[in-house]
């Protein structure tokens, strides 16, 4: 097992690596540099050419690589090109932020997620089971700001429950914490429970159709029995990638949810930085949120793998 | 005739309607600037975000442009790109992933392991890195998004074409001394065209809800063109109003996705495609 474990850590180190020489490439193909950008059109050959130096841009673009890739690693992200400050402060501003609305739309999303998709299973076919199909649907093929648009209008129009605005600087009790923070958590659940409970289902419905399903049925299992005791231990691991990669869209609904609440996290921090071309800032922000989707996808394929007795005591 | 209708009555009636305003907004494309009552720049009343009357049926926008003339206008930037784009992800995919699946050996192994170091970037983020890096421009966006999306096209296309490529009529012709070209055009794309059309489906979804979504955050097609997703982002402040001009774009939107959705569940598509497709894909 523990040759398992290391050998999907260690994929998990290189497929990070390769996506990070991606990043890297993409964000180097085009011709002008930062040197230029930064000094603009008036800048003399030798100010651009001193500059470059400085910056280190005069160097074979593998050398580059290399350099830039120490620095992740080192904590040194480079300057900002926008207002000249170190993007490892910029990010250490915003991160904790974009954590803590993650977090708290995780912790809300996974169980109500898994309880609507695990009953959903259960009660395969009935009207509730097709109801949640096609809310879940509908969700899942519209575009995240339609739904985070869409729950705006609901929770703080309609409703008035929560103020449409947060920022989370000038938080004084808790219940502020709580009213501020409530509509773009919700906001988020909405985007990503739909894909979850689509996942987990399917996970479900997937053991369901086994033999040993069958048998437990034929024997005189209660269904509660049948789903909570044979089939969901054995649909752990499909269940565990399913939440990663519906986390994956977390990422996206992250993305848009920052921006509509102003919220100041670090997706905001990266969109800001995409409209003004800060590739520095930009190349930090995007190796963060792949670093974060490779660990969940490597975490969910370890809990696959330790949920699995075959492959724990092969 | 005779066997396309009585085929047309066996699709359910959801997939017929999800069809027909998939085609609606796809004769847009070409039509939409001609049959728009008005300029996508035109302003025609003073009053902006009116509601939905019968001389403006979509209201009119934050400037007192006509809704639905802006709405029709951007069924080109909307539909048209993403089907673009699509074509591209499909294609390329579709031959990559035959050719990887009949010569086998290195080029399979590079071109799968390449392939999935970019599925491995979620999309949102290689959409945001390659904007950064190179603008917006309409052609930089078509080619983004048929590269994000060009891996799991190659990845359903290769899997499909090694199981027909396992079968017995696929080994005669290779018996027969047939070259790499014959094989993937005559034995394997007949039989696996289904499956890949259903894909290339879903793919346009995921590019329409990609781009809208760069759109909404600015970062997608500029002004003074406007797609559906800019429509919504420049359209924001009628929320709380709750006026059609923010609502009728994302209505646009959803209308095509969800379309495209019943068309291809009622075609058979998504069980042809079984577990084939990593929905991460979407994200």
């Amino acid at each position: 097992m523990l040759k398992l474990v290391a050998s999907r850590l260690a994929l998990g180190i290189l497929s990070l690596l390769l996506v990070s020489a991606a990043v890297f490439a993409i964000t180097s193909l085009l011709p002008g540099d930062a040197a230029e950008e930064l000094l603009g059109q008036y800048a003399t050959r030798e100010t651009v050419e001193a500059l470059r130096a400085s910056l280190g841009l005069d160097q074979p673009a593998p050398l580059r690589y290399l350099h830039w890739l120490g620095g992740l690693l080192t904590g040194d992200f480079g300057r900002s090109l926008a207002n000249n400050v170190p993007v490892a402060q910029l990010i250490g501003a915003r991160l904790p932020n974009s954590l803590m609305l993650a977090g708290a739309t995780a912790v809300v999303s996974v169980p109500l997620a898994l309880a609507i998709g695990i009953t959903a299973a259960m009660w395969r076919g009935s009207l509730y089971d097709r109801a949640v199909s096609v809310l879940t649907l509908s969700i899942v093929s519209v575009p995240e700001f339609l739904v985070a648009t869409a729950s705006v209008l609901v929770f703080a129009v309609h409703l008035r429950w929560l103020s449409a605005l947060s920022a989370a600087s000038d938080i004084t009790s808790l219940a502020q914490f709580f009213r501020l923070f409530a509509l773009p958590v919700a906001t988020l659940c909405c985007v990503i429970v739909a894909q979850m409970i689509r996942l987990s289902r399917a996970a479900i419905i997937d053991q369901l159709r086994a033999p040993y399903v069958e048998m437990a049925v034929l024997k005189g299992v209660g269904p509660l029995r049948v789903v909570l005791r044979h089939a969901l231990p054995n649909a752990i691991g499909p269940i565990a990638n399913a939440i990663a990669l519906s986390l994956s869209y977390l990422i996206g609904g992250v993305i848009i949810v920052e921006t509509i609440f102003n919220y100041p996290g670090i997706a905001k921090l990266m969109v800001d930085g995409v409209s003004t071309r800060d590739l520095p800032l930009v190349q930090a922000c995007a190796m963060i949120f792949c670093a974060g989707y490779l660990l969940l996808v490597t975490v969910a394929d370890l809990c696959a793998i330790l949920s699995n007795p075959r492959l724990r005591h092969p | 005739m005779k066997l396309l209708a009585s085929r047309l009555r066996r699709i359910p009636i959801g997939g017929l309607f999800g069809g027909a305003i998939v085609l609606f907004w796809i004769a847009m494309v070409l039509l939409g600037a001609r049959v728009a009552p008005h300029d996508a720049g035109e302003i025609v009343d003073m009053d902006v975000f009116l509601p939905a009357s019968a001389q403006f049926p979509f209201g009119t926008d934050y400037l007192g442009r006509d809704m639905l003339s802006r709405v029709l206008h951007g069924a080109r930037y909307t539909v048209g790109i993403a089907l673009a784009a699509a074509l591209i992800a499909s294609g390329s995919g579709l031959i990559l992933g035959m050719v990887a699946a009949v010569r086998r050996g290195w080029l399979d192994a590079v071109l799968s392991r390449a392939l999935d170091t970019l599925i491995s970037i979620p999309s949102k983020m290689f959409a945001l890195i390659v904007v950064a890096a190179f603008g917006s421009s309409i052609p930089v966006l078509v080619l983004m998004a048929g590269t994000i999306y060009t891996p799991g096209a190659y990845r359903i296309a290769r899997s499909l074409a090694v199981g027909v490529g396992a079968q017995d009529f696929v080994r005669v012709a290779e018996a027969r001394g047939e070259g790499t070209g014959f094989i993937v055009r005559e034995e394997i794309l007949p039989n696996i065209i289904g499956p890949v059309l259903a894909d290339f489906g879903l793919r346009f979804v995921f590019i329409v809800l990609l781009l809208a979504g760069m759109s909404f955050l600015g970062l997608g097609i500029q002004p003074p063109n406007a797609d559906w997703g800019s429509l919504v982002r420049e359209n924001m402040a009628g929320l709380y109003e709750g006026a059609p001009a923010v609502l009728m774009p994302a209505l646009a939107i959803a209308s095509l996705t969800i379309g495209m959705n019943l068309a291809i569940d009622a075609l058979g598509g998504r069980d042809a495609l079984g577990g084939r497709r990593r929905s991460g894909e979407a994200g």
